[in-house]
């Protein structure tokens, strides 16, 4: 789970990181306010969980508070790559003698924490990592060392950064172990005219494998989340594993792979799948019916497809389960069912008897999707 | 002969007193799996009755190898315990730990991992259903009565993916089938598998499938032109993901425009892999490399 600007802000100044002052506001009118307990002069920057908000006209200097709440009304409700800004954060501005890029990430190849440090921080980051390598240092941690003082003012120093940087760096260390994050970024990390470091912008993602152990977001993250959407959240009330997507065919699975690849046979028949939606072992009727619940509510979708391996879960008991899911949901839309693997003779002909006039059944995986992609376009 | 896992391998079930434990521990006995004992250290000395077979719990993993001479152990313990019962068996010698447990957090994958390495321990997983070398042995959730042994060797981070192609394939059969699991950090990885088949005799074709997520297909690919001599066909999930959304697998996460399902499909194509766009087309694809090759 990735936090935002503001929450990252909040992280890195509780473990001593220097960050400007600012404050969150989301009505122009708030924004005001804040800018005149700031000082008068802000950056007013939009808060949604994407990059490029620089480019994109969400983050605007405001010279005094009438300036503000005028910025603060522009940028609130802008679409920022699909996020809807709802919170615009006010941040006292900071006279810039350089900017630098730290950052923990996690290398998958060698399993293993990076530290990437360059002294050519801001906007472009990308471009330096892929025009000039050479220019974006990147020091593998072992994890059962971390990072010291000492390893940390060694990567300051090759990389070029003032020796006050290090003590960002271990305290960034401190954020991704103790919060249990996988990335930690600060971009830019500047040195001001009057030669502090301070962490300009920042990005956290959370591992939401370690809710269980913290407990500062509580279980279900941050409770406060304005860009979720509806049906996502309704979904996530149901514990359902649910991306809402933009097409119009409903996609039920078991097994994240299985799904994701159900989705591109529905997208190969020319078909938009509307929806992720994983079930895992999928057999009890309760998670049938509450992921049937979830997409028959989504509008845009005019057909939904089930499809299901049966694996340790045998297709006869996933059959009770559609089953039992359709006495307590009211099917409104055509639904294909294809369900292969163990028992799937059994399973099929449950269905049969059952016989719903708006279900039908495929036997193959990509005959299920050409079906379920004739019906939706044919609602 | 297969690889990781032979009809000789030894296996422990750590958290095999619990539900998911049990369940599957009576799976694996009745594939065949030498299952030598359980873990768990308020259970030791007793014993867990599986139809016909009374399997015994040590306290701890290392009172299990000296009693058994166990060299594989399958690891069912719930996340908070997983690292602490990974390094236990690293520090006992275990040649093969495969970590079925889902949802550990990435910090201990990371520790565990390392950790292993310095003992000489491979692991498998975390988040994987474990391996099965059919009519030989299974170690974890692999469903066993869905295809039969045969001499294709299948490497895949998925697990219903897998099902999906050992029964596509069910008249051909495998030689080992092997989920690595789909988090970011996973301790067996595509191209160690595909090394272990390319030397193993009895794999005569390798399965790859991946997903959308890290590079770990892109580099499969620069691995299977330098060192595989044996044909590879490909399967790629995640073409339709919207970028920047995990989709279940912790590790199915694209962003930016690595680690897409289009990069790894061309990456593969371009060393002569085929990749097929379906996972029956992809079956298909197996059956004519197979034919061509015993013509």
């Amino acid at each position: 789970m990735d936090l935002y600007e503001y929450q990252a802000r909040e992280l890195f100044e509780e473990y001593g990181i220097l960050v400007p002052r600012a404050e969150v506001a989301d009505s122009a009118k708030r924004a005001r306010a804040s800018a005149e307990r700031l000082g008068g002069r802000v950056v007013v920057k939009a808060q949604v969980k994407a990059g490029g908000r620089g480019k994109a006209g969400g983050v605007k200097f405001a010279r005094d508070p009438a300036a503000v709440e005028l910025t603060a009304r522009q940028i609130l409700g802008m679409d920022i790559k699909g996020h809807t800004v709802r919170e615009v954060m006010l941040a006292q501005p900071v006279d810039i003698d350089a900017e630098f890029y730290v950052s923990y990430v996690l290398d998958r190849s060698q399993g293993r924490f990076l530290a990437i440090a360059s002294a050519e921080g801001g906007m472009d980051i990308e471009e330096v990592a892929a025009t000039r390598p050479e220019a974006v240092l990147r020091t593998a941690i072992d994890p059962f060392e971390g990072v010291s003082r000492e390893k940390a003012a060694e990567i300051a120093a090759a990389a070029g950064l003032p020796e006050a940087a290090a003590d960002t760096l271990t305290a960034l260390w401190n954020v991704l172990i103790r919060e249990d994050a996988q990335l930690v970024e600060v971009n830019p990390l500047v040195r001001t005219a009057q030669g502090q470091i301070l962490a300009l912008d920042g990005k956290v993602t959370l591992d939401d494998n370690a809710r269980f152990r913290q407990t500062r977001w509580g279980a279900q993250g941050p409770a406060h989340d304005p860009e979720t959407d509806g049906l996502e959240a309704a979904a996530a009330a149901k514990g359902l594993n649910y991306v809402k997507l933009d097409g119009e065919v409903g996609v039920i699975g078991n097994g994240a792979g299985l799904v994701m690849s159900t989705l591109d046979v529905v997208a190969g028949c020319g078909a938009r799948p509307a929806n992720f939606l994983d079930i895992g072992g999928g057999a009890s009727a309760q998670i049938m019916a509450d992921g049937l619940s979830v997409i028959l509510s989504d509008p845009s979708v005019t057909a939904v497809f089930v499809n299901v391996f049966g694996g340790i879960t045998a297709c006869d008991a996933v059959a009770h389960g559609i089953v039992r899911a359709l006495e307590s949901v009211r099917l409104t839309k055509p639904l294909v069912v294809r369900l292969d693997g163990n028992n799937a003779a059994r399973g099929r002909a449950i269905l049969d008897e059952r016989g719903h006039p708006l279900v039908e059944q495929a036997t193959t995986m990509d005959g299920a999707a050409r079906r379920a992609a004739e019906l939706a376009h044919a609602a | 002969m297969a690889i990781y896992l032979t009809k000789e391998s030894k296996v422990l079930v750590q958290g095999m007193t619990g539900g998911e434990g049990m369940k599957h521990t009576r799976r694996m006995l009745a594939a065949g799996t030498d299952v030598v004992g359980g873990v768990n250290p308020r259970k030791a000395g007793r014993s867990v009755d599986f139809d016909d077979r009374a399997v015994p719990v040590f306290g701890s993993v290392r009172a299990g190898i000296d009693a058994t001479g166990a060299d594989v152990t399958v690891v069912f313990v719930p996340p908070a315990f997983s690292k602490a019962a990974v390094m236990e068996a690293a520090d006992a010698g275990i040649g093969l730990a495969v970590v079925i447990t889902e949802g550990i957090p990435v910090h201990d994958s990371v520790v565990f991992h390392a950790y292993a390495q310095r003992h000489g321990t491979r692991v498998i997983g975390p988040n994987c259903p474990g391996l099965i070398s059919p009519g030989q042995s299974n170690a974890g959730i692999i469903p066993a009565d869905i295809t039969k042994p045969g001499r294709v060797g299948l490497v895949s981070k998925s697990g219903t993916l897998t099902y999906q192609l050992m029964y596509e394939l069910r008249d051909t059969g495998f030689s080992t089938c092997v989920g690595i699991g789909g988090d970011p950090v996973v301790g067996t990885t595509h191209i160690d598998c595909l090394t272990a088949f390319e030397a193993d005799p009895d794999t005569e074709l390798i399965v790859l499938i991946g997903e959308i997520g890290g590079d770990a297909e892109e580099r499969a690919a620069a691995y299977i032109k330098e060192s595989v001599s044996k044909p590879v066909v490909a399967y790629i999930a995640g073409f339709t993901a919207p970028e920047g959304r995990t989709m279940g697998h912790a590790g199915a996460i694209v962003s930016g425009t690595s680690g897409t399902a289009r990069a790894k499909k061309s990456a593969l194509e371009a060393v002569g892999v085929q990749v097929g766009n379906t996972p029956t087309e992809t079956a298909r694809l197996v059956l004519e490399r197979l034919a061509e090759t015993s013509r």
